[in-house]
């Protein structure tokens, strides 16, 4: 361990402490840090991304027909997303719209793909943070009293201590970790039956798809769908218990990764009775998805139209590692419906990368910073660093206030959703109701992904009754043909499993002319941008308060590690997180970037 | 406990030459890590099978894999500095993601893990192969990209990406004298993967030969059949991830049985990594070799074979319900 006294600060003694890569999440992520340990709070931080992997650029002159199977393999959890925005922003680029059994075939995937990744991360990833290992070595006082804290759903998960459910949590040894990971199996062989393999699909196109309709197809999904909601009758009160216990061992946890209500979802789920893939008919098809689109700002929904949301997209730049691209060519000028489009929009972005060494006082990252343009109140900024929340939170929100979605197993209600599971096989019906959290921080985002889970096994409830419907109609064609157009332009919205994810394409001569997919990982993980707003990870590091009993020698930044992991952070790009300037007393751990 | 409670069986059960086997896993490859995931998936065996000792005569395995570890940061890392100074022998380097070129550009990098604690810079991922490689018991490709490049290795990417041979030498062998070990799949086969793993642990056990491989480096049990039904018509599996997604010799790629397009990267006679787009059913009916599903792995509801592709849409009940063609 290496320590270095530098110039000491009149107010704060800060520790700069870092822990890269940060694990149990999907790429590599790094996070340096300054803890002021006397106030028990974090200062500052910046966030970078380790890896370039070069998609928008290779993406040109391409087939587009091929968007989807090469846009899948950037993300190795949640790649199906990927092909699945990219086959709808293809949709809309060659005017074609899929029969509607092919629709329902892709929800199923989709909502497997929910349902099977939101558990391997909540349990197998998140949960050894909550674990017994990691409790007793973080707050042994948090331990003992788990050890004296009845779980008040004992009844309905069957683990009669709080301490109970944490032994379970420890990994691999603990028994409901081994029931999540071979629970991600069966989930994952229900995404398998529709979209052919995990995790980059064989069977999705634009048109439709290539899986064949048949009785046995949904009886093999039905039938793993009801054990995985058998299943989250135990994890919904089982998470309840455990996350409200922290709020109740550690006063003022509520602060954990706690950042204003910033929240972004693009949709999920489209209705093929309404849904055209029109760029002109896109606010009313999008309005009619299982998981409402908007943007919710301080509790408020600002929108849920994706034409609104689409063309205030705006890419920045200002601490990533890219030339701009203010003289290069304009793609898009306007949109079909006659609304300007930005310079930096992502129909117009060029990708034009320049390596350069890690300076946290310049340029740190491989990640740009997105945001979204809104003429809010007086004195709000106007390039909103909205999140994702890990995704769950931020569907069930703007999908609550919305109030649209009524199909019985589930209901928006304006405050909150319903969320209703038949008896299964050994417990009865049950109905969960995800209220509108007091706070956007790392608990209630864990809180949400587990009522989400429950919130896509009941939407696919709804899918599989439609796509029989379909079947037993003998509507059994699964795509529609198309022809590649020559000139045209496209976008596909989305939520990847942790959050907003849309796809903008433009073709020419037959081939992609440009490419931008936005994940939710570059929403959530990115740098200060040009006029210096930070990244919401940074952002909801910063000023987190430390409830670790550890001082700086034993130091593991637990409350961090949970903060950052609530969101879900995914990215085969990796980032880093780092303390800004700050006046540095010590330096532990690792002498850091040789700025100092 | 006396000697007569001791189970006469026990004879049977003989301790391992080598107490505990070390997995360094690099998964900061331009990659996705969807072949850790994936490897989440595997039953045969699981994770936790090879983890928690459920089988026997294996030595203790402790796996270092940044998606499932319990470590963070500087604890995580301490597993790859003891590596390289010696001290977690014998350790099996399993390699994720391709391999950039970083002799490409003047500064900067294109993959890293870790930070180097003189230069306060990132540590790229090719350093840690050129410190780790050489001093591996055995070092194992996982997924498409680390073997051949995979979508990376595509055309106008300015990374430069390439497969993990391609980045060492096609010829090289760890000190064991055990060349790079080639598991493809665009994910990697969770139970090819971990099949290959067990082997590699019997063979450190002194309870296998030398690993076979083919030509391209592969484990020849897991393609020595060709799937005959490949000849006659693509085959649309659901297995959680696919076996079938093998690639032909001397090519890498990512096409997949049942795709409609797809692309491909080959490893041309030149050398260069090039790639292609290719209808995939003409790539998986023209002699792709595919294995033969087994027994232990043919569920009967993960395979659907369909009479000829795209599918026949006839009317409800009249298509050909085929549970296992096997």
């Amino acid at each position: 361990m290496a320590t270095a006294t530098k110039t000491a600060s009149p107010t704060r003694k800060l520790v700069e402490m870092n822990w890269d890569p940060i694990t149990r999440i999907v790429g590599s992520l790094g996070i340096y840090t300054k803890i002021d340990f006397e106030n028990k709070e974090v200062a500052e931080c910046h966030s970078t991304s380790s890896i370039f992997r070069g998609y928008s650029i290779f993406m040109k002159g391409k087939d587009p027909r091929d968007a989807h199977f090469i846009t899948s393999r950037i993300c190795g959890i949640c790649g199906d997303n990927h092909a699945t925005c990219a086959t709808y922003a293809q949709n809309m680029a060659f005017g074609v719209n899929p029969p509607p059994i092919a629709e329902w075939i892709v929800n199923l995937g989709e909502a497997a793909e929910y349902i099977f990744d939101h558990n391997i991360f909540q349990d197998n990833l998140v949960g050894v943070d909550f674990c017994e290992q990691m409790v007793k070595e973080t707050n042994p006082g948090v331990w003992d009293k788990a050890q004296s804290t009845d779980a008040p759903n004992a009844d309905k998960h069957g683990y009669k201590k709080i301490s109970d459910i944490m032994t379970a949590l420890n990994p691999f040894t603990g028994e409901f970790y081994r029931e999540a990971l071979q629970t991600s199996r069966y989930t994952r062989e229900m995404f398998c039956l529709m979209e052919g393999k995990h995790v980059h699909p064989s069977t999705l196109y634009p048109g439709g798809v290539g899986t064949v309709p048949t009785v046995q197809l949904f009886t093999d999904y039905l039938v793993r769908l009801m054990r995985y909601c058998e299943f989250m009758k135990k994890v919904v009160p089982l998470h309840d218990d455990l996350f409200d216990f922290f709020y109740e061992a550690l006063p003022g946890y509520e602060e954990v990764g706690r950042r204003r209500v910033l929240l972004g979802c693009w949709g999920s789920f489209n209705n093929p009775d309404i849904c055209d893939y029109k760029y002109k008919n896109m606010t009313d098809w999008g309005r009619a998805m299982y998981v409402t689109p908007g943007v919710v700002v301080d509790d408020k929904l600002v929108t849920t139209d994706l034409v609104d949301i689409n063309v205030n997209m705006r890419i920045l730049l200002g601490s990533s590692y890219y030339e701009t691209w203010e003289n290069s060519e304009i793609f898009v000028k306007e949109d079909p419906l006659g609304n300007q489009i930005h310079r930096d929009h992502p129909w117009n972005q060029t990708t034009i990368p320049k390596p350069q060494k890690r300076d946290f006082d310049g340029k740190y990252t491989w990640v740009m910073s997105p945001r979204w343009y809104h003429e809010g109140e007086a004195g709000d900024k106007k390039h909103l660093a909205l999140d994702t929340g890990g995704g769950a939170i931020a569907r069930l929100w703007s999908t609550a206030l919305a109030g649209l979605v009524d199909i019985g197993y589930v209901k928006a209600t304006g405050r909150s959703v319903k969320i209703y599971l038949p008896k299964t096989m050994s417990k009865p019906e049950v109905e969960f109701e995800w209220k509108i959290p007091k706070w956007s921080n790392a608990i209630e985002r864990d809180r949400a992904r587990t009522y989400f889970q429950a919130y896509a096994a009941a939407c696919a409830l709804h899918f599989v009754e439609q796509a029989l419907g379909e079947l037993h109609a003998g509507r059994t064609k699964t795509w529609t043909d198309f022809k590649v157009p020559e000139e045209a332009i496209g976008c596909g919205f989305h939520e990847a499993v942790r959050g907003v994810l849309s796809h903008h394409v433009v073709i020419r001569d037959g081939k992609i002319a440009n490419y931008h997919p936005y994940p939710p990982t570059p929403w959530n993980a990115n740098p200060r941008d040009i006029y210096g707003t930070p990244g919401p990870y940074e952002d909801a590091v910063q000023n987190t308060p430390i409830f670790e009993e550890n001082g700086p020698d034993k130091f593991k930044g637990i409350d961090i590690m949970r903060a950052v992991r609530s969101f879900d952070p995914c990215l085969p790009c990796g980032v880093h997180m780092y303390l800004g300037k700050g006046k540095v007393l010590e330096q532990r751990h690792s002498p850091m970037f040789g700025m100092y | 406990m006396g000697a007569e409670t001791v189970p006469y069986g026990r004879v049977t059960q003989k301790a391992p030459p080598v107490s505990d086997v070390h997995i360094v896993w690099i998964t900061a490859g331009l990659g996705c890590d969807g072949d850790s995931v994936a490897v989440t998936n595997a039953t045969q065996p699981s994770i936790e099978d090879v983890l928690l000792g459920a089988i026997p005569g294996l030595p203790r395995v402790h796996l270092h894999n940044p998606v499932l570890a319990y470590e963070n940061g500087d604890e995580f890392m301490e597993y790859w500095y003891r590596a390289e100074r010696g001290e977690l022998d014998p350790f099996v380097l399993v390699v994720e993601g391709s391999i950039p070129n970083e002799k490409i550009k003047s500064e900067g990098y294109w993959a890293a893990l870790g930070t180097d604690k003189t230069t306060g810079q990132p540590i790229t991922t090719n350093e840690w192969i050129d410190r780790l490689a050489p001093r591996a018991l055995v070092v194992v490709a996982i997924g498409t990209c680390a073997t051949y490049g995979g979508i990376h290795a595509i055309e106008g990417n300015p990374t430069g990406a390439m497969g993990l041979a391609d980045y060492l030498g096609w010829d090289f062998k760890t000190p064991a004298g055990i060349p790079i070990v080639n598991v493809p799949g665009c994910p990697v086969h969770p139970d090819n993967f971990m099949e290959t793993v067990l082997y590699l642990l019997y063979q450190a056990s002194g309870l296998a030969p030398m690993i076979p491989l083919d030509g391209v480096g592969r484990p020849l049990w897991l393609l020595e059949v060709l799937c005959t039904k490949a000849a006659t018509g693509p085959v649309i599996t659901s297995r959680a991830t696919l076996r079938l997604n093998m690639a032909p010799r001397s090519a890498s790629s990512n096409s997949v049985v049942g795709d409609r397009w797809s692309t491909a990267t080959y490893r041309s006679a030149a050398g260069p990594v090039v790639s292609a787009v290719v209808p995939t059913w003409e790539a998986s009916v023209s002699g792709a070799p595919c294995r033969a599903f087994r027994t232990s792995s043919c569920r009967s509801w993960t395979n659907r074979r369909v009479a000829s592709f795209p599918p026949p849409q006839s009317a409800f009940m009249a298509r050909p319900l085929l549970r296992c063609v096997t």
